[in-house]
């Protein structure tokens, strides 16, 4: 009876001492990080972490514009960054509070330097390309051995989708990478803002729309692994982690992922902290211990993809640093293109144009 | 004075939970989008006192509503809604009348139990239960594999992201909405009419169509508004279960939010979407009032 007693009262001072304890919000992508870091970062610093998920940058803009999210740290990506610091959402970060930014990689602080000058609001986190996954026994099984597994003609040209469609085609719910990918195909400028040149996209998308069994930005990991799918258009670590997920199940699924032939986008996810965050204090030391090499080391390792920490990369494992799908060579760098963000009025005829080629009207 | 407070209660809670959030977005409805926080200009400069009220005012316009009306989108997304929303309820109907009717004509004991079973699943909550619909309706789901293995069909159906998937999921969800009103109003029902309209000679059906329905009517009605509203602005199923095609106007105005960045313009979809709820009812009551009114 006595030790009920005390387990009761041990119990109640661990909720007391958990209430007590700061809190650190971090609003972050899901599937995006080794969830051993979560705890990790617990026990090293004596913070609570409270750490939320999404899957589309929309969510995350909207909550941005509307203030109070609460969050301490959020992940958005280059284009959305820059409009979202124009629109005063974010603080500039106390570099004198983030030791471990010596560790950062100029290769890439240069190219998100376009989207954040001087990288004054955020670091890198993971970067990226956006790509063809595929299931390589079924694809070669619709269009034979010579499938263009790693050309954007595999998911633009109708001839091939229409083959596709029986085995399932999954595209990313979001114009920005899609349109792009579509004026890349014929040829346009795919960060162009004209919306005569991306009405072109529309012709591209219309055309093989009947064939894509559905636009998501996140289903598609699984949906691949398990075999559900053949092709998904989707951004390149979350293809590799299908690609792991599958030889983990031994289902005899063997995916592959290629930056397009063509040109893929290149896409840089950044941290940052909103300008009403509670916690900034807390807020630094997180973006601190994302920067410790072993740290981001360890979450590259697990979501297969690069970051912009150049002291990492003697920690990566081979599959990762050594993959060129993830960090690739430079013959494929040159290759990459990146994108600016949309002003109002255009962004209004792109998000009216993905409604038409998704709903038809 | 105790008169006055039991009008008072229900009207402030109007004004504090109906009015003051309808004139917010209304307001903002009339602004212009802008990149700032909040995303929308312009924004009321207390400081300035009235001058800065009248400032404000002078800058809201009906240009968002104009906007409405130019591109077709917005009223074949409401059409739709409409259509889903009444064919929804209809279905609703036909399935919770019978239901309702059962417990009404169930021995006493029963009843608190049948209640029970009606209102059980909302102990779920109400997004694993869609979800659940997705693990069921799916082309490797719960249902094909039972109608492949009796043999019924040799393909799978595809129904889930169809628009039948839309229909299964808001009469299954609101079903309890039809079938609680319909039971309390059935269960008021005084037999010894229908004992009376037997004797007076009509059969069992027409007694039914005579008295119980025309007595049932205002659960009916009560049971459909109740369906009907949340349906018209269901954003959850469609885009659970129904497919990219399923065009509907709460999916507009997630769209207008969330990817345009445009809350004017969403705004502005809202004011529409309840208009065209609010005006079908005002008619309603006006024409229950004429009719009650012409009854005495």
């Amino acid at each position: 009876m006595k030790n009920r007693f005390l387990a009761a009262t041990a119990g109640l001072a661990l909720v007391a001492g958990a209430a007590a304890a700061e809190e650190v919000r971090v609003y972050n992508w899901s599937d995006y990080i080794d969830d051993s870091l979560l705890t990790k970062f617990e026990e090293e610093t004596g913070l609570d972490l409270i750490y939320d998920v999404f899957d589309s940058n929309e969510v995350l803009e909207t909550k941005m514009l509307a203030g109070g999210s609460g969050y301490d740290v959020v992940v958005p990506s280059g284009t959305f960054l820059q409009r979202q610091i124009t629109a005063g959402a974010f603080q500039k970060l106390d570099k004198s509070k983030l030791p471990n930014i010596e560790n950062m990689w100029d290769v890439i602080e240069e190219r998100t330097a376009k989207y954040d000058p001087d990288n004054a609001y955020s670091i890198n986190y993971m970067w990226g390309t956006t790509g063809i996954g595929v299931n390589v026994g079924k694809v070669k099984e619709a269009l034979g051995d010579g499938a263009p597994i790693g050309s954007l003609a595999l998911i633009f040209d109708p001839a091939n989708m229409e083959k596709l469609a029986e085995c399932g085609v999954h595209f990313l719910d979001a114009p920005v990478e899609m349109i792009p990918a579509a004026l890349k195909y014929i040829g346009e400028d795919p960060d162009s803002h004209d919306p005569d040149v991306i009405a072109k996209a529309e012709d591209v998308l219309m055309g093989v729309r009947p064939y894509v069994q559905k636009f998501h930005s996140s289903e598609y990991i699984n949906a691949l692994a398990n075999g559900d799918i053949c092709v998904a258009f989707g951004w390149s670590g979350d293809i590799l982690q299908a690609r792991d997920r599958a030889i983990e199940a031994d289902n005899g699924v063997e995916i592959a992922y290629n930056a397009p032939s063509e040109g893929a986008l290149m896409w840089f996810d950044q941290m940052a902290i909103p300008v009403d965050a509670p916690n900034p204090e807390g807020a630094h030391v997180f973006l601190n211990f994302i920067m410790d090499a072993q740290n981001i080391a360890t979450a590259s390792n697990y979501v297969y993809y690069a970051n912009g920490n150049k002291a990492s990369q003697p920690m990566l494992v081979e599959d990762v640093i050594g993959d060129p799908a993830v960090y690739p060579d430079e013959e494929t760098l040159k290759n990459l293109y990146t994108t600016t963000p949309y002003e109002a009025k255009v962004q209004r005829v792109v998000t009216r144009l993905w409604t038409k080629i998704k709903s038809g009207t | 004075m105790r008169r006055f407070l039991l009008i008072f209660t229900p009207y402030v809670w109007l004004l504090a939970l109906f009015l003051v959030p309808f004139l917010i977005v209304l307001k903002i409805s009339l602004s212009d989008t802008a990149l700032a926080i909040p995303p929308y200009l312009p924004v009321i400069e207390w400081s300035e006192g009235w001058q800065g009220f009248k400032d404000f005012l002078s800058q809201l316009d009906f240009e968002n509503f104009t906007w409405l009306s130019q591109d077709d989108l917005y009223w074949k997304a409401y059409l739709s809604s409409l259509k889903i929303a009444a064919l929804s309820t209809l279905l609703t109907l036909l399935v919770g009348y019978p239901i309702a009717y059962g417990m009404a004509q169930a021995p006493d004991e029963w009843r608190p139990t049948l209640m029970m079973l009606v209102i059980l699943p909302f102990w779920t909550s109400f997004l694993i239960r869609v979800y659940s619909w997705m693990g069921i309706l799916g082309n490797e789901g719960l249902l094909n594999q039972f109608l492949l293995w009796t043999g019924v069909i040799s393909e799978p159906l595809h129904i889930m992201n169809t628009p039948t998937a839309v229909y299964i999921g808001i009469v299954y969800t609101y079903l309890p909405f039809m079938i609680l009103p319909i039971y309390a109003a059935l269960e008021k029902l005084d037999s010894s009419l229908l004992e009376a309209a037997e004797d007076l000679g009509c059969s069992r059906l027409s007694a039914f169509w005579l008295v119980t329905i025309p007595l049932s009517k205002n659960g009916i009605i009560a049971g459909s508004f109740l369906v009907f509203i949340p349906a018209l602005g269901e954003f959850v199923i469609p885009s659970l279960l129904g497919g990219s095609g399923t065009l509907m106007i709460g999916k507009v105005l997630w769209e207008e939010f969330f990817s345009n960045r445009d809350w004017p313009v969403a705004s502005a979809v809202a004011v529409v979407l309840l208009l065209i709820l609010i005006i079908p009812i005002i008619l309603f009551q006006r024409n229950e009032q004429k009719a009650r009114e012409a009854d005495q």
